[in-house]
């Protein structure tokens, strides 16, 4: 986890958003085009009204707008009113109908911008996060990355998608609706412009000084939820202690604490609901009382009056919204360092001139020294695994023998020393070719939440049913597959099957036995299984394993004991190498724990497994 | 887990789920009717507004006079400032009964749950039942407080505009409520559809958060098979098929709801041309042709969104019914109604009728099965354990070696025969009376959120400070005190996780010996620990035993040869029973058990 937040520059930020939105910049910019020419539909019906009243149904002086003067008159308009009715309604429902279409490409276009905007950075974060060091991936923490790539790219989203086309329409709208409000009365135009930075105001002030009060309260929930999670997975404890009625005591409490932040804060906000409220009807109610006298005074015909309480209703709500809106779109600068942060580490690349790997030939660790952190794990390594041997390594926990692993899958960066192939050096290869020559099965093997049939598969998607039975049987599991009721079909993990451990480290043997990689490594990869099926499983493997350099890490004499060579690694140095033979002709480690492990009973498996 | 996958599928509308609210709504009956009531009445100044306008338009504008305009000013005022008043009351009502409703349920269910059974513990995942008592009680009274006001509001205003409309001119009023069946049946049509290909993005959204957890969790095993690109393939095909069902249900939408919009823009144009002939023909008002215009624009909207609202409401059975279904969990191991009258239940205690326990164990021909397995785990089985007896259980990984455990502790019953403590049949007895005699100590050590002290004190509710630091320095827990920044008082992190199973473990073994129970549990952990944390952990343990009656549920040879009678458990059932030498002797499973038992120990030694 990084210490210290991370934060993006504001032109990186720009440049980040800009990334994920130039391709889909084209359905944003017709739907904002589609929202104004919405709005000025929407804003032609009032006029119609006011002409309505003005021309056909009040007889008051009346004057046409420019366009309309060429083809029609006052007169000739109150000379046939019904017909002139008919127009108006025509008119208001065409103005509907461009309307109607024009909200209909405003919300396609966006929901079109928007879709393909967070697939964009979805997309982009997955094969990403997939591409980022080993050492980055050990480095952070799951729950925190998930949340990252999920809650913080909605924020975004909703900042690109929502939050930022709100504003543009708002602002669109004001002018907009301004505009026409001072061409009609510059006077009443005033008393209503001058409303809107109060209201604009007052929300996003509001907004501002309570967010930290919502901020204790969502503190207060994840207390809560902590009470309550750790009650549930404590309860054996709670329970041979007696302590429900503690328990109870200390939720309640926090639920109450929970419960009355948002009571108080549920107090402020409806001052703050009703204040706003207040102020938007008071504005119209200011509008209409004003407009009255004027229109009484005959500065303004009842038309105009109708047409402009109207416009001034529409445009109270939208700047209430705005500030609220204002506020919370400063949320999204800390999603985006958030997302960015991950964005920003850098990818596992090779240089432009590395080689595809080979995997002929010895593999040589020369004077290789390596460390996570400060200590270092290994200590000047240098051996010799010839090609197409088998080479088993023992060591206790923390002796580095699954760092030399990750070296040799370049998992992690050679430090000092050298680790060659058939005479090449490793850091000359690419990544992917070589790990393609390498099967790794791990002593935790991770399973993927699809079918048995796609783990085992996963290097060779092609690969029949078949060649999948084939080498499932040679890991002794096809049997265990064939007995669930969906066979290779069963669905691996939460939804579906939870597999056993070994059946589990036998499945990923599997799916490394499938890659037909010409090294392959067993990173203490049967401890799970028991000792039996160890054995059967190791008979199978020899006669399959053809000519590829075989990688053994256990504890298990026995495993050990069929290796061409066996390296003994103590505290990152290597402690001894030699044949089994020789191993157990002198005094070491080996010797140690073949003396304990070999019983009776080991013995006499072991008779069994070689005769198989 | 298939059995505990979270759905939300829309049964028919079902009374008896609903009904279920009722007893947690009566305690708020009067918040609850402050919410409705300041609820109508801002529907009803709602449906006054329009009208201040055409009374402007009608006794000023065209009387062509301002007499009476200060009185009119001040009316108006104060309806607006009614309104405000009831926004308030409105908003504190509603958040007071959303709050208290969702504290009560949640109350009710955790207390509900410190009753149930293991048997209920060991089938369902935790995660599952906190969504029962976080989100769903949450939703719950959320949506009662809000959106079912939401709904109320929008059919008092829809209600209100059309008596105003029908007071004004009814059969005007007529030709608008006309419009109504045509957006109910467009409603009707949109709303399934919008309402399956939401819920198909919400499974989309929880699918795509799934990938990335794989995506970062098998990040190792993805490089190694170098199936990077392989599984961004798979996520692209994933967030574009989101892709799709998002814009199809945005395009839904953008048909939906400019249609109902344009419907709504016909009862206008209607008004305008049938009002406006009735103007001309002088049997209306322009003043009224405006004030139903208003109306006729105003009651769309909330008629389009009372249909969503809707919808989304009945959803909310799924959320009632999982969590009455937990409330509905009948506990397995339940006190009899004697026993509480006389020893309390686990939330009223009698202490004073409790009688002190000495420690004698007896099983009397005990018959046992799992609630949730078929077969029999103990089959007539009669044991004697004296007090002050250390038992060891051994046997290999899933043999069943907690069975004994947890009938003895109580935390499942016999299926027949009897459980005797100090002579008498436990059931005799509250559990509480029982739990509060045990000391229990697992293999991971669960810690709470909060401080050591805390932790260690959680054995003795009462102890001192001075109490607690003694249990601590009796299991060498201090040493672990020692090296923390903040002392006594530093923070454990949730669930422990600031320290290191072998510190945790001293910690818990802390508070075992503050709880100085007659019983003591010690599930033992096969955990790497450092050589000088083993040492201090097996003093620990030493300490521990004195005097009590003890189960281990041993792995360490050194543990197991203390024992004063091992039981060797294999496949669920107790195969051999002696001490240690005795057993040994009989070349049987325990002599198999011990020697491997024993290479492993010593190669793990070797290796350190």
């Amino acid at each position: 986890m990084e210490t210290q937040p991370f934060r993006l520059r504001r032109r990186e930020k720009l440049q980040m958003i800009w990334r994920y939105l130039r391709p889909v910049v084209w359905f944003f910019t017709a739907a904002l085009v589609c929202a104004c020419l919405s709005m000025v539909f929407n804003a032609l019906t009032p006029q119609i009204i006011k002409l309505t009243v003005d021309v056909i149904l009040d007889s008051g002086p009346a004057e046409l707008p420019r366009f309309l003067k060429n083809v029609l008159t006052v007169d000739a308009l109150r000379a046939a009113p019904l017909q002139a009715l008919w127009l108006a309604a025509l008119a208001v429902l065409v103005t509907a109908l461009l309307r109607g279409v024009c909200s209909y490409g405003q919300r396609i276009n966006l929901s079109k911008g928007s879709e393909g905007f967070v697939k964009a950075i979805r997309d982009d974060l997955f094969s990403h996060i997939q591409r980022l060091s080993f050492q980055w991936h050990t480095a952070h923490s799951t729950g925190d990355m998930i949340q990252r790539c999920t809650s913080d790219v909605d924020v975004i989203r909703s900042f690109v998608c929502n939050q930022l086309m709100e504003v543009v329409r708002t602002v669109f709208l004001i002018v907009l609706y301004l505009g026409i409000m001072f061409s009609m009365d510059v006077k009443l135009s005033l008393v209503s412009l001058a409303f809107i930075p109060i209201v604009g105001l007052s929300s996003g002030v509001f907004y501002k000084s309570i967010s930290s009060r919502f901020q204790v309260a969502d503190e207060a929930e994840g207390e809560l939820t902590t009470c309550a999670q750790e009650n549930l997975t404590g309860v054996r404890v709670v329970r041979a202690f007696g302590r429900e009625r503690f328990e109870i005591e200390k939720f309640n409490k926090k639920n109450e604490h929970f419960s009355n932040l948002w009571i108080r804060l549920g107090k402020l906000l409806s001052v703050y609901w009703a204040s706003g409220t207040f102020l938007t009807c008071l504005q119209v109610m200011v509008i209409i009382l004003a407009g009255t006298v004027e229109t009484v005074r005959g500065e303004m015909s009842l038309g105009t009056f109708l047409a402009f309480v109207s416009y001034n209703s529409s445009l109270s709500w939208p700047v209430r919204s705005l500030g609220r809106v204002l506020s919370d779109m400063s949320k999204a600068g800390v999603s985006m360092d958030r997302v960015g942060y991950i964005l920003k580490a850098p990818e596992e690349t090779d240089g432009p001139d590395a080689e595809d790997a080979s995997a002929r030939g010895d593999i040589v660790f020369d004077h290789v020294t390596f460390g996570y952190g400060k200590q270092p794990v290994l200590k000047d390594v240098s051996f010799t695994i010839p090609q197409g041997s088998t080479f088993a390594i023992l060591g206790g926990t923390g002796s580095g023998k699954s760092t030399l692993v990750h070296l040799l899958d370049r998992l992690y960066e050679l430090q000092e020393g050298t680790i060659t192939i058939g005479g090449r050096d490793l850091r000359r290869f690419r990544r992917d070719s070589l790990r393609r020559q390498i099967g790794l099965v791990l002593q935790e093997p991770f399973l993927f939440s699809r079918t048995i049939a796609e783990n085992i598969a996963a290097t060779r998607p092609e690969a029949t049913r078949e060649e999948l039975r084939h080498v499932a049987s040679i890991a002794c599991v096809d049997e265990a597959i064939s007995e669930f009721p969906d066979g290779y079909n069963t669905l691996v993990g939460e939804r579906g099957v939870t597999l056993s451990g070994g059946q589990k480290q036998r499945v990923a043997i599997a799916r490394m036995l499938l890659q037909q990689a010409p090294i392959m490594i067993f990173d203490d990869s049967l401890s799970a299984v028991d000792a039996e099926t160890d054995t059967k499983i190791r008979a199978a493997l020899r006669e399959n394993l053809g000519d590829a350099t075989v990688i053994l890490i256990s504890h298990r004499v026995t495993t050990l004991m069929q290796a061409d060579q066996i390296l003994v690694l103590e505290d990152g140095k290597v402690a001894d190498l030699g044949t089994h033979a020789q191993l157990i002709a002198r005094p070491g480690l080996y010797k140690e724990i073949y003396d304990i492990q070999m019983s009776s009973d080991d013995r006499r498996l072991i008779q069994e497994g070689g005769e198989a | 887990m298939a059995a505990f996958d979270e759905q939300d599928y829309t049964k028919s509308f079902d009374w008896g789920v609903w009904k279920r609210l009722g007893p947690v709504l009566s305690h708020y009956k009067l918040a609850f009717a402050g919410m409705l009531g300041f609820n109508a009445l801002c529907a009803i100044t709602d449906v006054l507004l329009p009208l201040f306008q055409q009374y402007a338009v009608k006794e000023f504008i065209e009387a062509r006079t301002l007499t009476g305009l200060w009185p009119y000013g001040l009316a108006y005022l104060a309806v607006i400032l009614l309104q405000a008043l009831c926004v308030v009351g409105f908003g504190q009502n509603s958040m007071h009964v959303e709050m208290s409703v969702g504290r009560d349920m949640r109350r009710e269910l955790f207390a509900h749950l410190q009753t149930l059974s293991f048997s209920f513990y060991n089938v369902t995942p935790v995660g599952y039942i906190l969504t029962r008592v976080m989100s769903d009680t949450n939703r719950i009274a959320g949506m009662i407080a809000w959106n079912l006001t939401d709904i109320l509001w929008a059919l008092f205003y829809v209600i209100g505009s059309f008596a105003a409309m029908l007071l004004l001119n009814w059969k005007l009023a007529l030709v608008v409520i006309l419009i109504v069946p045509a957006i109910a049946v467009l409603t009707y049509y949109f709303q399934n559809r919008i309402l399956h290909w939401n819920r198909k993005i919400r499974k989309l959204n929880s699918k795509i958060t799934g990938s990335f957890n794989e995506g970062i969790t098998g990040a190792k095993t993805s490089k190694t098979l170098v199936i990077e690109e392989q599984n961004a393939g798979a996520f692209r095909e994933l967030t574009g098929s989101m892709h799709n069902s998002g814009i199809r249900a945005a395009r839904l939408n953008a048909v939906y709801i400019p249609l109902v919009l344009f419907l709504s823009t016909v009862a206008v144009a209607i008004v305008l041309l049938r009002g406006g002939y009735l103007v001309l023909e002088q049997a209306l008002e322009i003043a009224t042709l405006s004030a139903f215009i208003s109306y006729a624009v105003g009651i769309f909207e909330p008629i389009q969104m009372t249909a969503a609202n809707i919808a989304e409401f009945i959803s909310l059975q799924a959320s009632i019914e999982r969590v009455t279904g937990l409330m509905d969990q009948v506990p397995q191991v339940k006190d009899s109604p004697e026993v509480v009258e006389r020893y309390g239940d686990a939330f009223h205690p009698k202490t004073e009728n409790w009688e002190p326990l000495k420690g004698d164990i007896e099983f009397r021909d005990v018959t046992f099965r799992y609630p949730d397995g078929g077969e029999n785990v103990l089959e007539h089985f009669s044991l004697t354990i004296p007090a002050g007896t250390t038992v060891a259980i051994v046997g290999e990984t899933g043999a069943g070696k907690s069975t004994l455990v947890n009938l003895a502790c109580r935390f499942f019953e016999p299926t027949e025969g009897q459980i005797l403590i100090d002579g008498r049949d436990y059931r005799e007895r509250s559990q509480l009376w029982l739990h509060s005699n045990i000391g229990y100590v697992l293999q991971n050590p669960h810690l709470f959120s909060g401080s050591v002290r805390e932790n260690i004190r959680y054995g003795r509710l009462d102890a001192t400070d001075a109490e607690v630091e003694a249990a601590a320095r009796a299991v060498s827990a201090d040493t672990v005190v020692a090296k923390l920044e903040k002392g006594w008082d530093s923070d454990v992190g949730e669930g422990g996780d600031k320290l290191s199973t072998g510190e945790k473990q001293l910690i818990s073994f802390a508070r075992a010996v503050l709880a100085d129970p007659r019983i003591f549990v010690l599930d033992e952990a096969t955990s790497s620990i450092d050589t000088q944390t083993e040492q201090l952990i097996q003093q620990a343990i030493d300490h521990l035993l004195q005097d009590r009656t003890s189960f281990l549920i041993a792995h360490r040879l050194s543990t197991i040869r203390k024992a004063d009678l091992i039981l060797v458990v294999k496949d669920g059932k107790i195969v051999e029973q002696g001490r240690h030498l005795e057993l040994l002797q009989k070349h049987g499973y325990y002599h198999d058990l011990y020697s491997k038992q024993f290479a492993e120990e010593n190669a793990a030694r070797i290796l350190k």
